[in-house]
């Protein structure tokens, strides 16, 4: 009998009996084939998946489907559960950045099109703000690109610089976002771990560091570019300005670019100070730097960042720019706009919002580290960002029952989440298939989370041990 | 540094015709009736739900679903299922995106790879061009001319450019710059098309509520066959004639829809979330409102027919012709008339449209656009002799 495949009306399959199958289909070219053959069930789907190619997918997506975020904001959905895990806050943004989104809607032409590499409020300000900080005239029109938060940054910068036989060094654990992005410019991701010293008690993230000789070994003629984040998520590591200066070398010694990542530059913590690499000598001409809207004014669902770099750097970024999403939305980019000018006002002083968050989120996080000692965790004390891991080992929570040949920590949050209600993150979402073996007994926690929440959060760690 | 910086993927594509032009305007201080965008302002329904969803609650500022705001893609499948006439799933079959623009990347990333030949019917909105250069894919080379006498897509000459890497179409209705509204029977011969050849048809719909004299818009992906094989490209911006929200979407069936999905959880995630909540507020007053009075995707058609004509008739005023649209913001109008001295020599290899609005520009404080920029570079040449202007505007005047 003839049927009718249910998807692509011009093919015909016909099976009958199990030893022969008539294949009967229209080729582009308005030809009909009809053939008896002997098919066994490989070539069927094979033939299948050939006609069916309309729908199939570039191949710069291959395999990039998944992503964490996806399997953990549905595991936390449920309201019961203490989500301690995506990095957003839930603390309320300073209402006069939203008050000045308000403002902004209400005026007619702020609800048309901007500029597309910047609305110019937006993009004058943020020169004003990074020409202070980095000691230096910023162009705002030739080396500023406004973008979709930092994610967009990061995708525009490495969409405009980066391609099929680059090699890009990736420090682990990374903000997960890195690798597929690498890959789907066609490029290849060489990692190197963030190491842990022989201390053993009352770790920070500054015992973290990277070996000399194993990052001089990872760059080659290929290496295109490093991608660096400072202060680190998931760790929180601040990078110093030797270490900055180490990394700095070889980009020179090897004629690297180098991506970095300071969407948390303004959260750091007592005693640590946030180094631009771009601003050591001879980095300028060979730096993008990535900030964000969101993580500075804790409004993550405002999506608004920037690229900020020499005009020959940036240039690329805004040729990605107008091809892809042409310009950001304009009263979000004038509301912003208002906040940076305020706060570039108050620079150093303790009601600037850049300062006294951070000295908001100190209280939090040395908080979030005495109750997670106290359930018997060994958290890393993060020097900047709004995360911390811990070590879980000393638990020594048995998993084995758990079915998937996941990693450790990803079977231990989805028993933490279901078994005590609390929800983090698996840190080794944030790092390459060969360094699993270092990360998987480290969950990481975010602490931008009003007391209400860190109150539930020690509830359940203080009773941990009492189940 | 010594080697080269950009991805060979920008090549030939570093060209912006927004960029040059809008620059060109705020240098000159031009009155701008070229770019599409209002300038009256958005329904103020529309801009008191923007600040509603500002001081609605904590979640208003922080992320949402990174595919769609739940509210936001909800209310559209309800909408949309209703003009179509199916249940669409309002998490499988919808990708908001950061204005129809970028959900235009987002399918020509997904779906098209190095080699594969898109059909773009021209005059195209410039940006289908060069998306598909960035993507690999090779704009099909015998690009289709709208005939000018009849501005009619030919049957014969859309089955003349089909090859074995012909992976899909796109198009444009209401058309950008000509105002074509495409009718059923135009439709289904290019539905055909697309089914006979298994093409996948991605049809950018933003002006879908501004047709005129009676015109009717209508979905491809509603006619038999289609929706399994199209992506329906829609605009907040245009809907709500607020250009500067920048949110849009691409509807289709899920297992195309999910690729696009792949590329935007890989470039840019999430879209704004107090903006997402506004425009569902706005879709869930006009699936109320939908057909009546009060609907403004009926009471903006309405205005705009009005000042569509104003502007016809200024024009022929002073001489020139204009194309009258049947739908969309622009009327493109033929300049062959106009007796030019032009003796700018920082244009003189440019077209001469380019030329003529970058005249209009400096000497007369008008900003248009050159139509020859929505042709390829193949066929730039025979088209020299439009402008096109934009009549979503308060203020109209022409002074040549």
């Amino acid at each position: 009998t003839l049927g009718k495949c249910a998807h692509c009306p011009s093919v015909c399959v016909c099976v009958f009996t199990s030893v022969y199958v008539v294949f009967h289909f229209m080729d582009g070219l308005n030809a009909e084939v009809e053939f008896p053959r002997l098919w066994d069930y490989k070539s069927i789907t094979y033939i299948l998946g050939y006609l069916h190619m309309t729908h199939k997918n570039a191949k710069r997506i291959e395999g990039l489907d998944k992503n964490v975020w996806i399997t953990f904001t549905s595991v936390a959905a449920d309201p019961t559960i203490v989500n301690l895990g995506q990095g957003y806050p839930d603390i309320p943004p300073p209402s006069y950045v939203k008050e000045g989104l308000v403002q902004a809607v209400m005026v007619d032409r702020l609800n048309q099109y901007t500029r597309g590499f910047g609305h110019p409020t937006l993009v004058k300000a943020l020169s004003q703000v990074y020409g202070k900080v980095c000691g230096r005239q910023i162009d705002p029109f030739k080396e500023i690109l406004v973008t979709v938060g930092g994610y967009g940054s990061l995708f525009c910068s490495i969409q405009g610089l980066i391609e099929e036989g680059d090699e890009v060094i990736i420090i682990e654990p990374f903000f997960d976002c890195y690798v597929p992005m690498v890959k789907m410019a066609g490029a290849k991701p060489v990692f190197i771990p963030l190491r842990l010293s022989d201390r053993k008690t009352d770790i920070s993230s500054a015992d973290w560091f990277l070996d000399q000789d194993e990052l001089a070994s990872k760059f080659n003629s290929k290496t295109k570019a490093i991608i660096i984040n400072t202060p680190n998520n998931p760790i929180g590591k601040v990078f110093t300005r030797n270490e900055l200066q180490a990394i700095a070398d070889l980009c020179i010694k090897h004629d690297t670019l180098c991506l970095s990542d300071e969407v948390y530059e303004w959260l750091t913590y007592k005693g640590h100070d946030h180094v631009k690499i771009a601003t050591l000598p001879g980095m300028w001409d060979r730096t993008i730097t990535v900030g964000s809207a969101g993580k500075t004014f804790s409004v993550t669902g405002w999506k608004l960042g920037w690229s900020i770099g020499p005009e020959h750097l940036v240039k690329h970024l805004q040729t990605v720019m107008q091809n892809s999403l042409y310009a950001c939305p304009t009263p979000l980019q004038e509301a912003v706009a208002q906040g940076l000018l305020r706060d570039y006002e108050l620079m150093g002083q303790p009601d600037c919002y850049f300062s006294s968050l951070a000295e908001e989120l100190q209280g939090k996080r040395d908080r979030i580290a005495t109750i997670l000692k106290q359930a018997g965790m060994n958290p890393v004390i993060p020097e900047g960002g709004y995360f911390m891991i811990a070590d879980v080992t000393a638990l020594n929570q048995h998993l084995s029952h758990v079915e998937d040949d996941e990693p450790y920590d990803y079977k231990f949050i989805k028993w933490m989440t279901k078994e005590k209600k609390l929800a983090a993150i698996p840190v080794t979402a944030f790092c390459g298939e060969e360094s699993i073996k270092h990360f998987e007994k480290y969950i990481r926690f975010c602490f931008i989370k009003q007391d209400s929440t860190l109150d539930a959060a020690e509830a359940i760690l203080k009773n941990w041990n009492k189940a | 540094m010594a080697r080269q910086l950009h991805a060979r993927r920008l090549e030939g594509v570093d060209k912006n015709i927004w960029v040059e032009f809008t620059q060109l305007t705020a240098d000159y201080k031009a009155v701008n009736v070229g770019q599409g965008f209002p300038d009256f302002s958005p329904p103020s329904f529309i801009q008191e739900a923007f600040c509603s969803a500002i001081t609605g609650g904590a979640s208003m500022h922080q992320y949402t679903r990174g595919f769609g705001h739940p509210a936001l893609v909800k209310i559209l499948a309800k909408f949309f299922g209703r003009i179509v006439g199916r249940d669409i799933d309002p998490m499988e079959d919808f990708q908001i995106t950061v204005g129809a623009y970028q959900a235009l990347f987002c399918t020509f990333q997904a779906l098209i790879d190095e080699g594969d030949e898109v059909i773009i019917v021209e005059p195209f909105f410039d940006c289908y061009q060069p998306m598909v250069k960035m993507a690999g894919g090779t704009p099909s080379s015998n690009l289709y001319t709208l005939s000018s006498a009849d501005w009619v897509l030919s049957p014969e000459e859309l089955a003349s450019n089909l090859n074995p890497r012909t992976k899909a179409i796109v198009i444009n209705t209401p058309n950008n710059p000509l105002g074509k509204v495409y009718q059923r029977d135009e439709l289904q011969m290019i539905a055909d098309f697309c089914i006979k050849h298994d093409i996948i048809c991605i049809s950018d719909e933003v002006y879908e509520w501004l047709t005129y004299d009676g015109a009717q818009h209508i979905k491809i992906a509603s006619l038999p066959g289609m929706w399994e094989r199209t992506v329906t490209i829609g605009s907040a911006g245009k809907s709500f004639s607020a250009t500067g929200w920048k949110v849009g979407w691409a509807m289709g069936p899920g297992n195309i829809i999910k690729h696009l999905k792949t590329i935007h959880q890989n470039s840019v995630y999430h879209c704004a979330t107090a903006a997402q909540e506004a425009v569902a507020m706005g879709f869930q007053r006009e699936y109320d409102t939908f057909g009546t009075e009060d609907s403004y995707f009926k009471q903006l058609p309405a205005q705009l027919h009005k000042k569509r004509l104003r502007l016809a008739e200024c024009l022929r005023s002073v001489g020139l012709e204009p194309v009258m649209p049947q739908g969309g913001y622009f009327m493109i109008t033929d300049i062959s008339s106009l007796q030019v001295d032009l003796n700018d020599p920082s244009t003189k290899d440019e077209p001469y449209d380019f030329r003529i609005v970058k005249w209009l520009i400096k000497e007369k404080g008008l900003a248009t656009i050159p139509v020859s920029g929505f042709y390829s570079p193949e066929h730039r040449g025979n088209v020299q002799n439009y402008i096109r202007f934009c009549f979503v505007k308060v203020i109209w005047f022409v002074c040549i």
